[in-house]
């Protein structure tokens, strides 16, 4: 479980996040949306302390994650799996180094044993046989992928994503979405999903948070998004003509 | 203002570059990949540039100094004190800055603008060390080695160009090489070769780590990489040379 409460955030006088205050759930894909610009990516940068925030607390489980020391902090990393909006694999390793990568760094395990396990994550993402080539010679959807097995190399307990669909084909961003809603139930993980993409809210919001202008605006289930009396909110949900037509179906 | 800004954010990276290295053997190799990458590919230019400029030496002085009251071994004796002095170290270091400078900074800044900076540091890795350390190593280990080729040819350059040319023979060559020579003047150079390798280094390293924005900054910052850093070697140069040889 993460907690945040109060977290405010601003960059040169230029207010981001407005008092956010929210709980995201253990076994739960959590979603943050909102429009472009909102601070969704700032707001999760801020959790994973790539930023610091100006004011609020930011809890992992029962640990003040944002008030603790260096070393305190680095433990609680080494359990956070994180999948950036463009992948950020390293570019001058392989797959297969990619995903190896936090094993050489934070475990003593063998080359055998990294192996096995690199190829066990590799295959739950359903990338076999691309090892050895470079991430500029896999498509986008396969980076994707291949950043998303090296996130959960580690077994994680937290697992953040920022747009995990963004420039993917509907066909292949329903995959990770649903790759990302397995992997959270099954390792019983607290995920936190980044997107403005209405398919991803309707199909693995377990938890929806929407961000307006850097505040939190509404806040909810999937089964509630077609429900909502909320303007600001419903602007966003009914910008696409799909979503309007389901509404008019119900 | 902002030089001091700058001069002070330098210094808070150079801090996280020296603390808490993570794995020993992780930093072994990478330090291997970057003797590679930063030190063994520069060999061909270096050796390139250093037979074309003790060549160019060689004949400027003998033709500069064609009086007969000149002694014979003037030719050599200035080919290896401008080797020597300035030629393997500061302008070796210039060539270097814009030749590792600008690898460092575009390799690191592309990095920063593609998240993987983040990456790194959300996983629990400090970046700066993993990423600067190995290099700071590699090219303060592996420059020396440089500098000394960079002699070795320089001065077979001059010699092989001034006898063809026949503006010096073999044996007037030799005696100047030999005559009232130095031996401190070696030291100096590999003095100047590590402070300079560690300049290039982290001041290269400093500009990619701090881009902001994508592929265009980081273009910029590789520029700017090399030339804060040859301003730099050309400070330092005088700063040592006051320090090392009055
Ligand atoms: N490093 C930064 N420095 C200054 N301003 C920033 C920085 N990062 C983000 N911002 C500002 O914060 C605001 C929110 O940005 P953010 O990246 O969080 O949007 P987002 O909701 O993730 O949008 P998108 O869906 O397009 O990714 C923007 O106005 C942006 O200009
Ligand atoms: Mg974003």
């Amino acid at each position: 479980m993460i907690r945040v409460s109060g977290i405010f955030k601003s960059f040169n006088e230029h207010a981001v996040l407005k008092d956010i205050n929210a709980t995201f759930e253990k076994g739960k894909t959590n979603l943050i949306i909102g429009q472009s610009g909102s601070g969704k990516t700032v707001l999760l940068k801020c959790m994973v302390g790539l930023f610091d925030v100006d004011d609020g607390e930011i809890y992992y489980d029962d640990v003040l994650f944002n008030k603790i020391s260096f070393t305190e902090r680095k433990d609680i990393r080494k359990k956070i799996g994180m999948l950036f909006q463009s992948g950020a694999l390293f570019d001058s390793s392989t797959v297969e180094e990619n995903v190896m990568f936090p094993l050489d760094m934070f475990t003593n395990m063998t080359l055998e044993e990294k192996r096995e396990r690199v190829n066990f994550c590799l295959k739950r993402v359903n990338i076999i046989n691309f090892n050895h080539l470079f991430p500029a010679e896999i498509s986008g959807g396969m980076q994707k992928r291949v950043a998303i097995a090296r996130a959960i190399a580690l077994n994680p307990r937290f697992l953040f994503c920022d747009e995990p669909n963004s420039g993917l084909d509907p066909k292949t961003s329903i995959l990770i979405d649903e790759l990302i809603k397995e992997i959270t139930e099954e390792y019983d993980i607290t995920t936190i999903v980044n997107t403005h993409d209405m398919n991803s809210v309707m199909g693995i919001g377990d938890k929806i948070i929407y961000i307006y202008k850097g505040e939190k605006w509404w806040e909810g289930t999937k089964e509630d998004v077609l429900q909502s009396d909320n303007k600001e909110f419903n602007d966003f949900v009914f910008a696409s003509a799909l979503t309007r037509k389901i509404k008019g179906i119900l | 203002m902002r030089i001091f800004n700058l001069i002070g954010s330098y210094f808070l990276l150079l801090g996280k570059v020296f603390s808490m290295p993570e794995k020993k053997m992780i930093y072994y190799k990478l330090t291997i990949k970057e003797i590679e990458k930063l030190g063994l590919n520069s060999i061909v230019i270096v050796a390139i540039i250093s037979a074309f400029m003790g060549a160019i030496i060689t004949i400027q002085t003998a033709y500069n100094t064609t009086s007969p009251f000149l002694p014979s071994y003037l030719v050599g004796l200035a080919a290896r004190d401008s080797i020597l002095l300035e030629f393997s170290s500061t302008i070796v270091g210039l060539i270097l800055a814009g030749k590792v400078g600008s690898n460092i900074a575009s390799e690191i800044g592309t990095m920063r603008v593609s998240q993987q900076i983040d990456a790194l540091e959300v996983m629990g890795v400090n970046s700066a060390s993993y990423l600067i350390l190995p290099k700071i190593i590699a090219t303060i280990f592996f420059n020396p080695f440089l500098t000394m080729l960079s002699i070795v040819v320089g001065i077979i350059g001059g010699w092989s160009v001034g006898v063809f040319t026949g503006v010096v023979t073999t044996q007037e060559y030799i005696n100047g090489i030999q005559y009232a020579f130095i031996p401190f003047y070696i030291t100096y150079a590999l003095i100047k070769t590590v402070v300079f390798a560690f300049l290039i280094t982290t001041i290269s390293a400093f500009q990619g780590y701090n881009v902001e924005g994508g592929s265009l900054e980081v273009g910029q910052a590789s520029t700017r990489a090399v030339v804060a850093s040859s301003v730099a070697i050309l400070l330092f140069n005088l700063i040592l040379t006051q320090l090392l040889l009055s």
